[in-house]
């Protein structure tokens, strides 16, 4: 049996219709989403599901004409949506929803978790009881839960991240000291907080820069110091934030130099690590890469770093201030 | 899409939900309308109805009411039901913006349809952002999907992967144990058939399909595992920890002062003296090259020579 790479697995979409066993779950959600609300309005259970009103309508009538034949015939289902509002007078043995499913458990239950693991503004105890009371309510379900583990880069400071969330809650202007690594320079900067993200494992500070007059990510493990300033953070209208699920959340520009570099089998990390315009397999484990940068002096460092396991071979005079960088560390040795 | 189709399965549900006690097959064709009049045909699809409704997690039981009758199906609602939860709304929050985590990912359908069920039991949580925080997971590795299912299920699994220093794949056998993020990489960690040991493998290095090797429920994680701890380990830099002794350029070697235990002038000549702690000693020395001619290391020797070592690297 082979599982399809990238397979969604039988994970229920329980939103929009897709196949009929989809339209199923949804119609067993549908029965006690009302009886447990007694009356809803038709508009706001048509949003609650992601489905239009006419495939409500559509739902609430297939439950409605539900007959079984025998012994006697009879409709177990009785309801009505007159003037907007769904009521359900019968419901026979479905006022319950379905119990969860392995997957259906485990992702809340794995998402729940990190969310504890994150420092600042998470309501601890809320996720605490909400993990307990969930756990208790999946059952078996929740065990699969405990194969599934995720743990955040622990370096940024639980204090810079508990401020940041606290500017982004009163909308404060915050002050950044921020070290840059790709110029080896703190720098100072005062920036209007927009989102705290969470993403691949680290955390950011979204924010619109007021010195760049533009929206910029900082890793919280790189900021130095940070004070909130007593001044209204104001975030022009026209910012806009960076989508974190496009799976990129750096994009280079078309005005960046383009770097070509030479990697050893022990410099291939840079591949995995950095988004490459190209990655060509040279043989014998060599493998050439493009990068996009609007920044020399990260590459000339990075070079450095990675000595005889990757070279700059385009541009050329890029090549060469490495070897003058690497000449003149040596010079400091001999 | 059918329209009979989910009908006859939503009746199938009613009719065997509403019923205390076991229906057999034509007790069921008899009270759901739908199904075909030849007996064949009509076995052919409620095999496949039966089927759908357990994956749909639907628990669908077998058994008699008593010995000398055929055998029945019931839905027990006990069994079916998702038991009483009651959120508060702190809590219904905190629920809807965890199953916001998984947003485009492998378990977001999971998420949604888990998130839905608990709204049909009377929760009000909804997959809202809460004002300033997107936490995510991504499952960019195509692996993900197939690797989760053989955890959940329990079954063994082999695939080709890169190891580190390689650049073809070589197949692995491996009863994998559980799936671990770490610092926003997925790995899987079990036991390796073909080494008789555990392991940890990254997923990003996994090439080409997983295949599943065994039936669901041949994996037995042994008592006491710690996934977590297995990848920490595996993961982990050694964890003696030196001091560095560095001379950095005034003004310069900001990355490295910032773990720095002592920073002061070193005489008149703009530079400084920098202690700093560090554990693995390749690692330390390709972030030292990094600074080119800012830094130079004067103990220990072993890291000087690292340092010479890259920097001759990059000369050549």
């Amino acid at each position: 049996v082979t599982a399809a790479a990238g397979s969604k697995g039988k994970s229920g979409k329980g939103g929009r219709s897709g196949t009929a066993t989809d339209r199923l779950q949804r119609l067993l959600a549908l029965v006690p989403y009302v009886v447990s609300r007694e009356v809803v309005g038709l508009a706001d259970t048509a949003e609650a599901f992601g489905i239009s009103e006419a495939e409500l309508v559509d739902d609430l009538n297939m439950l409605w004409c539900v007959e079984l034949r025998s012994p006697d015939p009879y409709c177990p289902i009785d309801l009505s949506y007159e003037g907007g509002e769904i009521v359900v007078s019968e419901a026979e043995s479905m006022d319950r929803p379905l119990r969860l499913g392995t997957d259906e458990a485990s992702a809340l239950l794995v998402g729940l978790r990190m969310l504890a693991e994150l420092p600042g503004p998470q309501d601890r105890s809320a996720l605490r009881r909400t993990i307990a009371k969930l756990e208790a309510a999946a059952g078996e379900a929740a065990a699969a839960s405990a194969h599934v583990s995720v743990h955040m880069d622990g370096r940024a400071p639980a204090d810079v991240q508990a401020q940041v969330a606290e500017g982004i809650r009163q909308r404060k202007r915050l002050h950044l000291s921020y070290y840059v690594p790709g110029r080896d320079e703190a720098t100072e900067r005062d920036v209007d907080p927009m989102r705290l993200l969470v993403v691949e494992g680290r955390a950011y500070l979204e924010a619109w820069c007021l010195r760049a007059e533009a929206v910029r990510l900082f890793r919280l493990d790189r900021v130095i110091g940070l004070a909130m300033l007593d001044v209204p953070a104001e975030v022009p209208e026209e910012a806009r934030g960076v989508d974190v699920d496009s799976g990129q959340l750096f994009r280079p520009s078309p005005q960046d130099m383009m770097v070509e570099l030479e990697l050893a089998q022990a410099g291939h990390w840079v591949a995995e690590y950095y988004p490459c315009e190209e990655v060509a397999d040279l043989g014998e484990g060599r493998t050439r890469v493009v990068l996009r940068t609007p920044d020399t002096e990260w590459v000339r460092r990075l070079a450095l770093r990675l000595g005889e396991d990757g070279r700059v071979t385009s541009p050329p005079e890029l090549a060469r201030a490495v070897e003058q960088d690497a000449a003149a560390a040596l010079a400091l040795y001999a | 899409m059918s329209r009979q189709k989910t009908e006859r399965l939503l009746s199938v549900v009613v009719c065997l939900l509403s019923s205390q006690r076991y229906l057999t097959a034509s007790q069921i064709r008899d009270a759901v309308p739908g199904y075909p009049d030849s007996f064949d045909a009509f076995k052919r699809m409620f095999e496949r109805d039966k089927d759908e409704l357990r994956e749909l997690g639907i628990p669908l039981e077998t058994g008699t009411n008593n010995p000398d009758e055929e055998t029945g199906y019931r839905i027990s609602r006990q069994a079916y039901e998702l038991p009483e939860i009651v959120l508060e709304p702190d809590e219904a929050a905190v629920l809807g913006l965890a199953a916001r985590v998984w947003r485009r990912a492998e378990l977001a359908g999971a998420a949604a349809g888990g998130l839905l069920k608990l709204r049909a039991a009377g929760i009000d949580a909804e997959e809202t952002t809460q004002p300033g925080i997107e936490p995510r997971l991504q499952t960019g590795e195509a692996a993900f999907g197939p690797l989760w299912e053989a955890v959940r299920d329990a079954r063994p699994v082999s695939f080709g992967y890169v190891a580190a220093g390689r650049t073809t794949p070589q197949t692995r056998n491996l009863e994998p144990w559980g799936v671990v993020n770490r610092h926003g990489r997925w790995y899987v960690a079990g036991f390796d058939r073909d080494r008789g040991e555990e392991r940890v493998f990254r997923l990003s290095r996994i090439e080409g399909a997983v295949t599943f090797t065994g039936p669901p429920g041949s994996v037995v994680v042994p008592e006491g595992t710690d996934v977590h701890k297995t990848v920490q380990a595996w993961d982990a830099t050694s964890p003696s920890i030196r001091t560095a002794e560095l001379r950095i350029r005034s003004g310069t070697g900001v990355g490295l002062r910032r773990r720095a235990t002592s920073d002061e002038p070193a005489g008149q000549d703009g530079w400084d003296l920098v202690r700093a702690p560090f554990s693995d000693a390749g690692w330390y020395a390709d972030y030292i090259a990094s600074f080119g001619a800012d830094v130079v290391v004067i103990e220990p020797v072993d890291l000087r020579e690292a340092v010479i070592r890259r920097l001759k690297g990059a000369l050549a």
